[in-house]
């Protein structure tokens, strides 16, 4: 049996995740403030909401943001599970493990060098900055973070389900496709999810790659905040917030249905 | 034990599936060392081996998931080597089964019979037909992790069978089982094999399933054939030390041959000498194994009736009760131990003999083996 | 082995799943990064781009030996001479360096705390470490600015339990960059320790216990020794990101003393020297690359023991 946690142990863990929520709190409580001195409450508004809708060049970073992070996850996601697979399922040679080392790089990369070396290479083939090098960009870096989330699954998942199909007749492509995908779809849709997250958040690299008319949001944030605190910027922030925490409440939800349809990940091992 | 049924012993017979020279490394690992085997059409052959022997790389080679070395995998006299798993008439049950967790129980059964195309009307028939096999009707709709362990285990042989394959592979296929049901599963698989006619090549690690289940056995050891035989042979007439000892128990006495009379072989050994039934080729001053069964030893106070058995004086170290038999260790000449098995043919509650008695243990010339390797 | 098998489907299967994934990141990783290898030993130049040589194609062979004669150590020579380099790698090693202890102090208690938490209540605790990760780190950032300026939460805090008189300047210090990046990075350093915590066999402790060991000293002779892994582990995750870190001083810090990242920045968005911009980020990866091999070593051992 373990012991019981002490209250040292209980109030470590109340500590710290008041340490990582307090911050976010005030400022979605502050988002809501009449008052257009941060500091001061001026009680409850939605003035700074409604001011957001009035401004144009924040709504189209917003959509650009969007959509680079739509376009970028979704080729993260095809490459990284094929990154994955590569990985896990075809022969331990020199290419493997080429692929395994340039899969983990990009992931302890300091963004600076990313975003400047990506940056160069646009620069050195005449490629125009703007959508397409942000959403390469991001496309690059956060494929390496889909691979290890579907490498987890991948390599968790009985190899002998793969061989069962390739016996009773199945060809590698239309295996993946009828048993191996269904099976790791929800590291799939994590790994989307995460991917998005990523360069929807995304700066720095950002920042390197864009050019003019693809400000994202990120870069629009970073110079308003640079001036200072503004409480649209609270409103801004409380909806992107929002907008994660429903994204990751619909992914939950849709993951437990999936996982309750095929609960058992190794069939036989009862 | 079958009777009537021995390709294996007519010479003009052709095999279904002809092993010729086969190998398999990984990196210094010898899985599968230059071996040679023919398997017989309506077969159920048994690989038996200790873990690590190579004998599910076998069958791995055989279902495709590993290409040989070196060799060829002759099937109904084609190289089937190079032929990738899902190109091959030979399907496997796999040891975890292996079950699709998203498809429904027909859906599994189904799958292969999908990969070729046939007609809806045509699979749903099949499927009804395999599930009526395993007796599992009305199950149909299931998914696997609704179904008990010893259902998922026939699933998964509905599924390798649907397909009509020239050879079915078993991995292990009944070690997720109970040892309860894994006795009556034994009976039903040896009684579809019949009834099917399906060539079966199952792996496994337990002896007695192999002796019951099979026609014939291969045992394995790193890599190698090391006998293939019927069960009876196997244990009655075994061709090396090493296989004498994995199969069953058995007293290996060491020695050399004094003198040769007419199929008898008279060994010296543990200051004595011996009377065996000879085996062809062995000459006088070889160095040769006797190999005895412990329940063909008998324990005597007084020396054997038949002149012509062999007799050895000892005392008893040890009895283990075991319910039907009791087991004697025996201290001989040299400080050797030997064991012996008695049938216990009556109730009672002491043994027979008992704890450093001084005892002779028997054996008739013919109910010992004489081994060279 | 699918890609031994000759004939059928698998060939081409095997190819594609293994090239476009290796293509797609030796075109967008490997060859950005020979790229700033390359421009580093460039010069800069008042033209577009702003540095020479330029590699042309077209002039073949001789082209190739006028580039390479003309490449030079230039930019490395400047960021050996000019102190300001010099300062911000030592800047960002001691932030990185103070950091980390500072999060494995926070944050082992955290990560014991979870991994003695009843086992229903685990993985419960495990979201919610992770899920401000899912929040803009710049939200995140954003929100200290919010609580420490001068008028913000913190000081009126201070002031209302008498601590302070006048309100304290928390922003633009090294205070503040502790605060945001040990805040952002926490759940970097907490995972890692909880996974390798959560996975100490709870007899050992017992067995401890029956040797005669108080419980406090097993816990420093049993559970903090095995949980190595997970502390390497932790600062590393940390240690590297956090040298490289751009935001969280550039918002938080003294404009005064820069870290490495915001050197770079500057070097190329505000002095457009491409070339020693290069050179600072080839200098930060031969940096980063020493612990990432001092673990990788670690761990080879560990894994042979």
């Amino acid at each position: 049996m373990r012991p019981a946690p002490s209250l040292f142990n209980i109030v470590s863990v109340a500590c710290g995740l008041a340490f990582l929520y307090l911050p976010i709190a005030v400022l979605v409580v502050y988002s809501f403030n009449a008052s257009r001195l941060v500091t001061v409450w001026g009680g409850w508004s939605l003035r700074w909401y409604g001011e957001l809708i009035g401004d144009q060049a924040l709504i189209a970073a917003a959509r650009t943001s969007l959509l680079i992070a739509l376009a970028s996850a979704s080729a993260a996601t095809l490459l990284g599970t094929l990154a994955a697979l590569a990985i896990t399922r075809f022969g331990a040679d020199r290419g493997r493990t080429a692929l395994s080392a340039m899969v983990l790089a990009p992931l302890v990369m300091p963004e600076v060098i990313t975003g400047l070396s990506l940056l160069l290479l646009f620069v050195a083939i005449n490629l125009d900055r703007g959508f397409l090098t942000v959403t390469i960009a991001h496309t690059t870096v956060t494929m390496c973070f889909v691979a290890v989330v579907v490498k987890a699954r991948l390599a968790d998942l009985d190899r002998s389900l793969e061989e069962a199909a390739m016996d009773l007749g199945c060809p590698p492509a239309r295996t993946f496709l009828t048993v191996t995908l269904p099976l790791i779809a929800p590291a799939l849709a994590a790994g989307f999810l995460l991917a998005f997250t990523l360069s929807l958040d995304d700066l720095v690299i950002a920042s390197f790659t864009t050019g003019p008319g693809a400000t994202t949001l990120p870069i629009r944030i970073y110079s308003d905040v640079r001036l200072g605190v503004k409480p649209e910027i609270n409103a801004i922030c409380t909806i992107m917030i929002a907008t994660v925490a429903l994204a990751l409440i619909v992914a939950s939800l849709a993951l437990r249905r999936a996982s309750s349809a095929t609960t058992s990940r190794r069939p036989g091992a009862a | 034990m079958r009777r009537g049924f021995a390709p294996w012993a007519d010479a003009g017979a052709r095999a279904l599936l002809r092993l010729q020279g086969v190998s398999k490394r990984y990196g210094d690992i010898v899985a599968v060392d230059a071996l040679d085997l023919d398997i017989f059409e309506g077969e159920f052959f048994a690989l038996l081996g200790p873990s690590g022997c190579g004998k599910t790389t076998l069958l791995r080679l055989l279902a495709g998931f590993e290409t040989p070395a070196q060799g060829s995998i002759l099937l109904a006299g084609e190289d089937i080597a190079a032929v990738p798993p899902y190109r091959r008439p030979v399907n496997m049950m796999f040891q975890t089964y292996a079950l699709f967790p998203h498809l429904s129980v027909a859906g599994n059964i189904a799958f292969g019979l999908r990969q070729e195309r046939l007609g809806r009307a045509a699979i749903e028939a099949r499927v009804a037909e395999m599930l009526a096999l395993v007796q599992l009707e009305g199950l149909g709709a299931r998914k696997p992790h609704q179904l008990s362990g010893g259902q998922r285990q026939r699933v998964a042989l509905a599924r390798a069978l649907a397909k009509r394959p020239r050879v079915l592979l078993l991995d292990e296929p009944l070690a997720a089982l109970d040892k309860k049901l894994r006795a009556q599963t034994q009976f039903e698989l040896v009684n579809l094999q019949a009834r099917l006619g399906t060539t079966f090549v199952i792996v496994t690690h337990d002896q007695e399933e192999a002796m019951t289940m099979a026609h014939r056995i291969g045992v394995m050891d790193r890599g190698r054939l090391m006998q293939v035989a019927e069960p009876s042979e196997l244990y009655e007439q075994p061709n090396s030390r090493w296989v004498a000892g994995f199969i069953g128990e058995v007293n290996l006495i060491e020695g050399r041959v004094a003198a040769l009379e007419p199929g008898i072989a008279v060994v010296a050994a543990l200051g004595g000498h011996f009377r065996v039934g000879a085996t062809a080729g062995v000459g006088p001053g070889d160095s040769v194994c006797i190999a005895v069964r412990p329940e063909k030893v008998r324990v005597a106070n007084a020396p054997a009736a038949a002149p012509t058995d062999n007799c050895l004086a000892g005392s008893v170290v040890d009895i283990g009760y075991l319910g039907g038999m009791s087991s004697y260790q025996v201290r001989v000449a040299d400080g050797f131990l030997v064991r012996a098995a008695i049938a216990n043919a009556t109730r009672r509650t002491t043994p027979p003999i008992g704890w450093d008695t001084q005892v002779c243990l028997t054996f008739a010339p013919q109910d010992a083996v004489l081994l060279t390797r | 082995m699918m890609a031994r098998w000759r004939g059928g489907q698998g060939n081409w299967w095997a190819a594609f799943v293994r090239l476009a994934p290796t293509l797609w990141l030796a075109a967008f990783f490997l060859l950005p990064f020979l790229i700033i290898v390359k421009i580093s030993l460039s010069q800069t130049a008042i033209a577009q781009p702003p540095y020479t040589p330029t590699f042309d194609l077209a002039a073949g062979l001789a082209g190739l030996r006028a580039f390479l004669a003309a490449l030079s150590l230039e930019s490395y020579r400047i960021l050996g001479s000019d102190f300001l380099y010099l300062a911000s790698y030592l800047k960002s090693l001691q932030v990185a360096a103070v950091s980390s202890v500072i999060l494995l102090i926070i944050g082992y208690p955290i990560a014991y705390g979870m991994a003695r938490l009843h086992p229903r209540w685990q993985p419960i605790a495990l979201v919610l470490v992770i899920l401000p990760f899912w929040t803009s780190f710049l939200i995140r950032i954003y929100a200290w600015i919010n609580i420490l300026q001068r008028e913000g939460l913190f000081n009126t805090a201070l002031a209302a339990l008498g601590l302070v008189d006048t309100p304290v300047a928390w922003l633009s210090s090294d205070t503040a960059v502790y605060i945001g990046i040990v805040y952002s990075y926490l759940p970097f350093m907490v995972l890692p320790l909880y996974a390798t915590l959560e996975k100490t066999d709870a007899t050992l402790l017992e067995a401890a216990a029956d040797l005669g060991c108080p419980r406090w000293r097993a816990f420093w002779l049993v559970t903090v020794p095995l949980s190595a892994p997970g502390v390497a582990a932790g600062v590393l995750l940390c240690f590297i990101p956090i040298f490289g870190e751009f935001v969280i001083p550039d918002l938080l810090g003294d404009s005064r003393s820069v870290m490495i990242g915001q050197t770079l920045w500057t070097e190329f968005f505000a002095n457009k020297d491409w070339p020693a911009a290069s050179a600072v980020a080839v200098v930060l990866v031969g940096i980063l690359l020493l612990p990432i091999v001092l673990h990788q070593r670690a761990q080879a051992r560990a894994d042979k023991d």
